[in-house]
């Protein structure tokens, strides 16, 4: 009960803090439209390789770039954190009863706002240049939770991470050198039966491409109710551990205050 | 009964230590505080202030000791502790993104303040944040954001209220203004445990110092107390050559003057008096030795270091 009130509350705090920063929330919308219409245009072609099932690449790539902005939402996470340790704030949280999981979950719910709005936009956009998404508006929703699900997990590292290094150039540098990769071993591009065998081998076991795949597949006409179901399910897992591990990451981080 | 008998002390210290890496910056650290009562842990840069701060206040774990907090066990139960606490570090520390109010109100949420709306309407009054209430923090001024980073500490009326460095980088009359502060907390039976590195605030604020050097405790007592370690009632003459002050010299009697240094002044200690010191007037005017310049030297805190870490040297 606690940790649900304290999560709230501090979840109110991260989102005025959002709000409040009109340049980044503006950044974190206009990004993922740069990204799906640029891609969509170089790309364009790529639905003519034989083997290739859809026809409109915008209809293939939109899930793709809704789990991609989900994650690095996700990802820069750990930037706030640090600030707050910076300025102290942190440790006036730890000193009042502050629920633990509280101080982990409230910085990490606010996604689920980040996400939906660009969900909206990404996927209204892609309809307005001719994507088609037979799964409708339940496909949407899909989407939005499997996605969410996966920015909770990369929250919650992003936060362990800055919690053990606290400095915002290690956050900068797993979401350079962990999360852009994630997505390139993924088939947020392309179609991962023509990806070599060592990409599909590794995209098996890729949070990122778990997202991916079923946000598609919920999208998508033919959909598989069991595709998603499992890929919901170990994301589940994977946002679960992660938070668990972040809020691991707070007992290494009180050793060394 | 018995549960009252054991609260008496406030906090309770014992052995306390810890090292970061192989750096030792606390051994064997231990002190009691009474409740309701004014504690001042004293000592420069790196004596290891915040990180007993740190440790009382459930932040850190210490490598060795233990402690109690408001009658409870600082490892065993740190959520009670937590409950009876608030801590105010070294920089003011609030959300630049929220208003003045909203800081208060989160902190009230998070400490199960019944009436937090009322709390926060009444710490803003309280410490003239009302006009400015409902404005962002960033645009607040160096003083009014130290102002409601103290008043976030009181909100839930803790018992047990430590400043780390209070006063650190004020100017005197902000420096002031806290001080009138943390008199009235003292007064309202509040326990405060604060860290200076001035002996003045010790001073002024404490009823009971302890002077921190190198992670160990070397002296601790009332100011009264740990005033009479050092050499009070110092004062510099100065003369117009030193023939004049070597005079000077044989007529004060080598005992209590010293010739020092510089050409020609003379350091004498005396006992602090008005008599003794008028007595020294008196001896020169006879003698007519005519001092060009006089002045009193202060204690510094460098002068009790200096002493008590040299004493403790000699204790090895």
């Amino acid at each position: 009960m606690t940790a649900l009130r304290h999560t709230y509350h501090l979840t109110i705090r991260q989102v005025r803090n959002f709000l409040r920063q009109p340049w980044f929330v503006a950044l974190s919308l206009f990004q993922p439209i740069v990204y799906l219409l640029l891609f969509g245009a170089l790309f364009k072609k790529v639905v003519e390789i034989p083997g290739f099932t859809t026809n409109s690449y915008i209809t293939f790539l939109t899930p793709g770039i809704v789990v991609m902005s989900a994650m690095f939402a996700g990802g820069w996470s750990g930037m706030g954190l640090i600030d707050d340790l910076d300025r102290g704030v942190m440790d006036r949280f730890l000193v009042a009863p502050t629920s633990r999981g509280a101080i982990m979950l409230g910085r990490v719910t606010p996604q689920v706002l980040t996400i939906l709005i660009q969900t909206l936009i990404i996927v209204g956009l892609a309809v307005l240049v001719g994507g088609r998404f037979a799964g409708g508006v339940s496909g949407a929703v899909m989407l939005i939770v499997v996605s969410t699900l996966l920015s909770i997990g990369v929250a919650s590292l992003s936060n362990g991470v800055a919690l053990l290094l606290r400095k915002e150039e290690s956050v900068i540098a797993v979401v350079n050198m962990v999360l852009l990769p994630l997505i390139f071993l993924s088939s947020a591009f392309l179609q991962q039966n023509l990806a070599p065998q060592w990409i599909q081998d590794i995209a098996r076991y890729n949070p990122a491409n778990w997202a991916i795949e079923a946000g598609r597949t919920a999208l998508s006409s033919n959909a598989t109710a069991h595709t998603v179901l499992t890929h919901t399910l170990y994301l589940l897992v994977f946002a679960v551990v992660c938070t668990w591990l972040a809020t691991r990451a707070f007992r290494s981080y009180q050793r060394s205050v | 009964m018995r549960q009252r008998l054991t609260v008496e002390a406030a906090i309770e210290a014992k052995s306390l230590s810890k090292s970061y890496k192989n750096v030792s910056v606390l051994k064997d650290v231990s002190f009691s505080v009474q409740k309701g009562t004014v504690f001042a842990l004293l000592g420069s840069n790196g004596a290891g202030k915040t990180t007993t701060i740190n440790i009382l206040t459930t932040l850190t774990k210490a490598d060795g000791g233990t402690a109690t907090v408001a009658g409870y066990d600082i490892v065993a139960r740190p959520h009670k502790v937590r409950n009876e606490i608030s801590l105010t570090g070294q920089f003011a520390a609030v959300d630049d993104r929220l208003t003045g109010r909203e800081n208060l109100l989160l902190i009230g949420d998070l400490r199960h303040v019944a009436d937090s709306t009322g709390t926060a309407a009444d710490l803003l009054r309280r410490f003239g944040l009302e006009e400015a209430a409902d404005r962002r923090v960033s645009t607040f001024s160096g003083g009014m954001r130290r102002r409601l980073d103290m008043a976030m500490s009181l909100i839930g009326s803790p018992a047990v209220i430590f400043l780390d460095e209070p006063t650190t980088g004020f100017d005197p009359q902000a420096r002031n203004e806290m001080w009138r502060t943390i008199h009235k907390l003292a007064q309202d039976g509040t326990t405060v445990l604060l860290t200076t590195q001035h002996l003045e605030e010790a001073d002024e604020l404490a009823d009971h110092i302890a002077v921190l050097h190198q992670g160990r405790i070397v002296a601790s007592g009332t100011a009264g107390e740990l005033k009479k370690l050092v050499p009070s009632g110092l004062i510099e003459l100065t003369f117009h050559d030193e023939e004049a002050r070597d005079a000077a010299a044989q007529v004060l009697g080598k005992s209590y003057a010293q010739a020092e240094g510089e050409g020609a002044t003379l350091t004498i200690t005396t006992d602090g008096t008005v008599a003794h010191v008028a007595g020294i007037f008196v001896g020169l005017e006879d003698a007519r030795i005519e001092p060009t310049e006089f002045s009193q030297k202060v204690a510094t805190l460098d002068d009790v270091f200096l002493k008590i870490t040299g004493a403790g040297r000699e204790d090895e």
